[in-house]
């Protein structure tokens, strides 16, 4: 074992491989989801200064911020969903840390988003991309990429007055890759759901069928257009919050250059 | 009831200290200084002197009471007399009621502030409750707008023109340029006080007094004391003293001195054609020209005319404000209350020298202080007379 | 005849801005009465319970019976200018700056003798109609103004001193989104303002009212969120020295009360209706501050639109009205801190807003957009601190000054 993580390090360190940051900057004017308003909304990432080397701490400067475990970039545990509130080992302080590092793959929708904001993955995308690609492996992240990241202000939520616009996954769509087993699945978007996913059966079909399965999320990603489809490894580890549902967290891939 | 006569008190020991336009010493400095100059001049020490009273805006946070310990008086009979430019005479009447009744021998009566760069409009700022609320936030013109407002009111109402206002402060110039000790030494034209700059319309440059520093004193005691120390003195014939009076004018365009006017010319026995010279409280012209009205020397709203028929200068027919008034020798607080009346012992007593008026027997000093509003409150005036009288 | 007031030229950048000076401020207790009348527009003075009469300068017993009950009223503001003066020379640094000073002697027919600044417009021997207003030092003073005022009368300087005019004023809104907004924005342009910056929150949510803005000339809608400090700081670096006038729309209202409710709601409630305002006088009140003596167009008024659930209980919105509480809690003491400058802090009370969805269940009357607008507007020209607007808010207003714990008890006690 311990070869292959030299062989690793030294890769990294000779430039065979890379390192991608798949991280938004938590900002203020990142957008979060937003809910019907008399729900319980999602914070925005705020910070207030402690001090900057003045009367209130004259050597150091740090901030207080606040946030939701669902603000910026952000992984979903299976206790965010009802459907998953039983799942063992559910919150975030408990998932064993091996999830954290793992394989991952692209799906490439970014055309299909371009044309359609409404773009759905279907089992058939993914069927067409298995064909080319091979078998979505077992426990693999499986991303999303729709290039989506790189809207900004109101056209990344794309609000109307029926709701919120954006490319998301069918419920067709996440069961076969519960059927493959995946370990989880992320986007480019501020859900993992599609913008209009509540019209679903079930509504929000990734949240509902995901998280009751024990998998796990990761949204508000970028910089996949970065990956390759198969053969990057995937570094993503939430803050470990007691019992908590989700934790913005800085995502990295490792790919060979 | 007939009111006692003051028979066998009498005034002496007249004291002017010089006024300066700034000065860094205390209101205490300048009351010492003139009350040693008046001790000096009745042969007493402060620890023999037994009656004090006191006129001062500047001595806090000292009040008379602390002012005997810094100046070694231990006096029987101590007054503090807060009448402002009416205190004088005030000062005078009480303190001859006191020795008269024997509560005490001798009375050294003393006013004087100090006037430091800034200080006048602290004094100001501070004057009164009613300046404080309802006057100086209103352009905090200070006096000069009070009076304006008086003056603005008494033209419209009489007619009177800025022309008659300067006729009073033309003639005090000129006798001001006999007095070595007033602080205005240039001669003053009809035309210069008209082109002067305005202050506070209707009122000019040359109708404001200058603030300064000074202080003034006279002794008051029992005649056979004077007569025994070989001091000349002077009698009072009689006096009145009013506050707050006429509550109800709307506007002030007649003083304190029209309710007790009837009192003051019985008392003295006789009326206004036998005085010989006149001192009025002149912080503005149109407060004298007021005087001459309220005092009877011509009818109300006659005042305009009385300045056009005389001669208010030391050689004329109405001598008035002899020394130059606080017009031209400055207006040191307090003893602003006191200069006519210091210059009336002179003058009655023949000792007033340089201005000395012919065979002035009979002078009348009156006063005229605080507007704690709108309205000058207080009101004196006494008739006082040389030995011969 | 006013002259109309002149647009302001470009500020010379070589010229120091003049450091703010203020009238005299002392005064006796009995006067800060003058004070409490001139907040609310009203004109009054204290009359004598025992015998009727009117008192003035303010005092502590009756001049004419010793009575110490001397309650404050409404009193006929007629009168006639006996005398006038105009002041050339003063000791007084504010008064200095503004020679000459015009002001005067009016015999109110209530009775007293009232020492008065004069309106440009009247003088000795005229009728005049008085007023109280506030001047720079925050405290209650007399004016006579004309019965009839010409059609720039506000221009007038002694009174515009007084006032808080929009006119040739820029003035920032802080939320641009919230239902007063846009009637405001035309209420301060209708009302001479020079511009309009409009704050928006989250640019990144769409909201279709927004078109109503855009293209309006003299109207800026930039970034602006009250409970990002960051947002704040940027914009206060942009036009900080160019807001005369700041009015606060962020509201965040949600129903519940307190033991029911939900403290995320609360924090988020608080967040912008407390916080968001500290930080709105933290990021701007400064700089305004600074420039309250900085000619025609210059910083002049903060004003907090609040809630009138700040005065009293509401248990449907119990987090609300701790919030529009703790606002108003900030908004004195900015008062009082703003008080070395003149810069004034302007409170508009108001009721359930009509079309407000937070407000939707509840019965009438309820206030509209305009009319919050309209009340804002004249607040400003009148130089108010304490207004209200609609029924509900006036209504609530006057029974909290007249028993703020009798109050309690008709809203949650059943009194009817």
């Amino acid at each position: 074992m311990s070869d292959a993580i030299v062989s690793m390090a030294e890769a990294l360190a000779s430039g065979q491989a890379k390192i991608v940051d798949l991280t938004h900057t938590l900002d203020p004017d990142f957008p979060v989801i937003i809910l019907p308003p008399e729900f319980g909304q999602c914070a925005r990432f705020r910070m207030e200064e402690v001090s900057a080397y003045d009367h209130r701490g004259p050597a150091w400067k740090w901030h207080n911020i606040t946030l939701n475990e669902h603000t910026g970039t952000h992984f979903d545990a299976p206790s965010h969903w009802v459907s998953g509130k039983d799942v063992p080992n559910g919150a975030v302080d408990e998932i064993d840390p091996r999830v954290f590092v793992g394989p991952v793959v692209v799906i490439d929708c970014s055309d299909g988003a371009a044309r359609d904001a409404d773009f759905e993955l279907t089992p058939e995308i993914i069927e067409d991309w298995e064909a080319e690609h091979g078998a979505i492996p077992a426990d693999a992240w499986v991303l999303m990429r729709t290039d989506w990241s790189k809207k900004s202000g109101a056209a990344y939520l794309n609000m109307a007055e029926d709701g919120p616009h954006s490319p998301g996954p069918t419920p067709a769509a996440i069961e076969l890759l519960l059927k493959r087993d995946i370990r989880g699945f992320g986007t480019e978007t501020v859900g993992t759901d599609a913008g209009q996913g509540a019209h679903y059966v079930p509504p929000y079909p990734a949240h509902y069928l995901l998280h009751g399965a024990g998998k796990f999320g990761l949204q508000c990603l970028r910089n996949l257009d970065q990956l390759p489809a198969t053969g990057a490894l995937l570094i993503a580890p939430p803050l470990k919050i007691k019992g908590g549902t989700g934790s913005p967290l800085r995502v990295l891939a490792l790919v060979t250059a | 009831m007939n009111r006692q006569s003051y028979e066998g008190v009498v005034l002496t020991a007249p004291v002017s200290v010089p006024y300066v336009r700034y000065t860094n010493e205390t209101a205490h400095w300048w009351i010492a200084k003139a009350l040693r100059e008046a001790l000096g001049k009745v042969q007493m020490t402060p620890r023999e002197i037994d009656g004090l009273s006191v006129s001062s805006f500047t001595l806090a946070p000292d009040t008379p009471v602390g002012l005997t310990q810094h100046l070694g008086i231990s006096p029987r009979w101590l007054d503090t007399v807060p009448m402002g430019g009416a205190c004088g005479v005030i000062a005078m009447r009480r303190a001859a009621r006191a020795i008269q009744a024997g509560d005490v021998d001798a009375v050294a009566c003393v006013s004087g502030d100090t006037n430091r760069i800034d200080s006048f409009r602290n004094l100001l700022s501070a004057f009164s409750r009613f300046a404080m609320d309802a006057t100086f936030p209103y352009g905090f013109g200070g006096p000069n707008a009070s009076f304006a407002l008086l003056q603005d009111a008494y033209m419209a109402e009489f007619g009177a023109t800025r022309m008659d206002f300067g006729r009073i402060a033309v003639a005090q110039r000129a006798n001001a340029l006999r007095n070595p000790q007033a602080v205005m030494k240039k001669p003053l034209s009809l035309d210069q006080y008209m082109d002067a700059r305005m202050i506070s319309d209707p009122i000019g440059l040359f109708d404001c007094v200058m603030p300064c520093a000074g202080a003034e004193a006279f002794v008051m005691m029992r005649e056979a004391a004077a007569i025994a120390k070989g001091l000349p003195f002077a009698r009072i014939a009689s006096t009145i003293e009013r506050t707050n009076a006429f509550p109800d004018d709307p506007i002030q365009l007649r003083g304190g001195w029209a309710v007790d006017i009837d009192d003051l010319w019985s008392m003295a026995g006789h009326g206004p054609e036998a005085i010989d010279l006149l001192q009025t409280y002149d912080d503005y012209p149109v407060i004298c020209m007021m005087q001459f009205e309220d005092l009877g020397f011509c009818a109300k709203g006659e005042g305009a005319e009385f300045v056009q028929k005389h001669d208010l200068t030391i050689g004329g027919d109405f001598p008035h404000n002899t020394s130059g008034g606080q017009l031209s020798v400055g207006q040191a607080g307090a003893a602003g209350g006191y200069l006519g009346l210091v210059e009336a012992i002179r003058q009655v007593t023949g000792t007033a020298s340089v201005t000395q008026v012919d065979a002035a027997r009979r002078a009348l000093v009156s006063g005229f202080g605080v507007i704690n509003y709108d309205r000058g409150l207080c009101s004196s005036a006494a008739i006082i007379t040389g030995a011969s009288a | 005849m006013t002259n109309a007031l002149p647009f302001p030229p470009k500020k010379d950048p070589q010229k120091r801005t003049l450091v703010p000076t203020l009238p005299p401020m002392a005064r006796s207790r009995a006067s800060l009465g003058l004070g409490v009348m001139a907040a609310q527009g009203r004109f009054g003075l204290q009359i004598c319970a025992a015998c009727a009469a009117v008192q003035y300068p303010p005092r502590d017993a009756c001049h004419k019976c010793l009575s110490d009950d001397l309650p404050w009223q409404d009193v006929d503001p007629s009168g006639t200018i006996l005398a006038e003066t105009t002041i050339r020379v003063s000791p007084e640094p504010y008064f200095r700056e503004r020679m000459p000073w015009r002001m005067g002697s009016v015999r109110l027919d209530a009775g007293p003798t009232l020492n008065c600044h004069l309106h440009g417009e009247v003088g000795r021997g005229d009728s005049v109609k008085m007023a109280l207003k506030l001047d720079k030092a925050g405290q209650g003073v007399l004016i006579a103004l004309p019965l009839k005022g010409s059609e720039h009368m506000q221009d007038d300087p002694t009174l515009r001193a007084m006032s808080c005019d929009p006119k040739r004023r820029r003035i920032l809104i802080s939320n641009a989104r919230a239902p007063m907004a846009l009637a405001l924005t035309h209420a301060l342009l209708n009302a001479g303002a020079s511009h309009v910056f409009l704050g928006e929150p989250e640019a990144w949510l769409s909201w279709p009212e927004r078109k109503a803005f855009e293209g309006m000339e003299n109207v800026s809608i930039l970034p602006l969120d009250v409970t990002d400090t960051s947002s704040i700081a940027k914009l206060s670096a942009e036009i900080g020295g160019k807001v005369d006038i700041l009015i606060n729309t962020a509201t965040y209202t949600r129903p519940g009360g307190i033991v029911d409710n939900d403290t995320s709601f609360a924090r988020e409630t608080f967040e912008v209706n407390t916080l968001g305002l500290m930080r709105l006088a933290q990021g701007f009140g400064p700089g305004m501050a600074a420039r309250v003596q900085d000619g025609i167009n210059s910083a002049v008024a903060f004003v907090n639109i609040l809630s009138v659930q700040a005065l009293m209980p509401d248990p449907s919105y119990g987090a609300f009205g701790a919030s529009q509480a703790a606002a108003r809690s900030i908004s004195q003491t900015m008062r009082a801190e703003f008080r070395g400058s003149g810069l004034r802090v302007m409170n508009l009370y108001i009721g359930p807003i009509e079309d407000d969805p937070w407000f939707q269940p509840l019965p009438p009357p309820k206030v509209t957009p305009n009319a919050i607008a309209r009340a804002c507007v004249q607040g400003l020209v009148d130089g108010l601190e304490e207004v209200t607007c609609g029924d509900i808010a006036r209504d609530v207003y006057a029974r909290w000054q007249t028993d703020a714990l009798l109050l309690e008890r008709e809203i949650t006690g059943g009194g009817s």
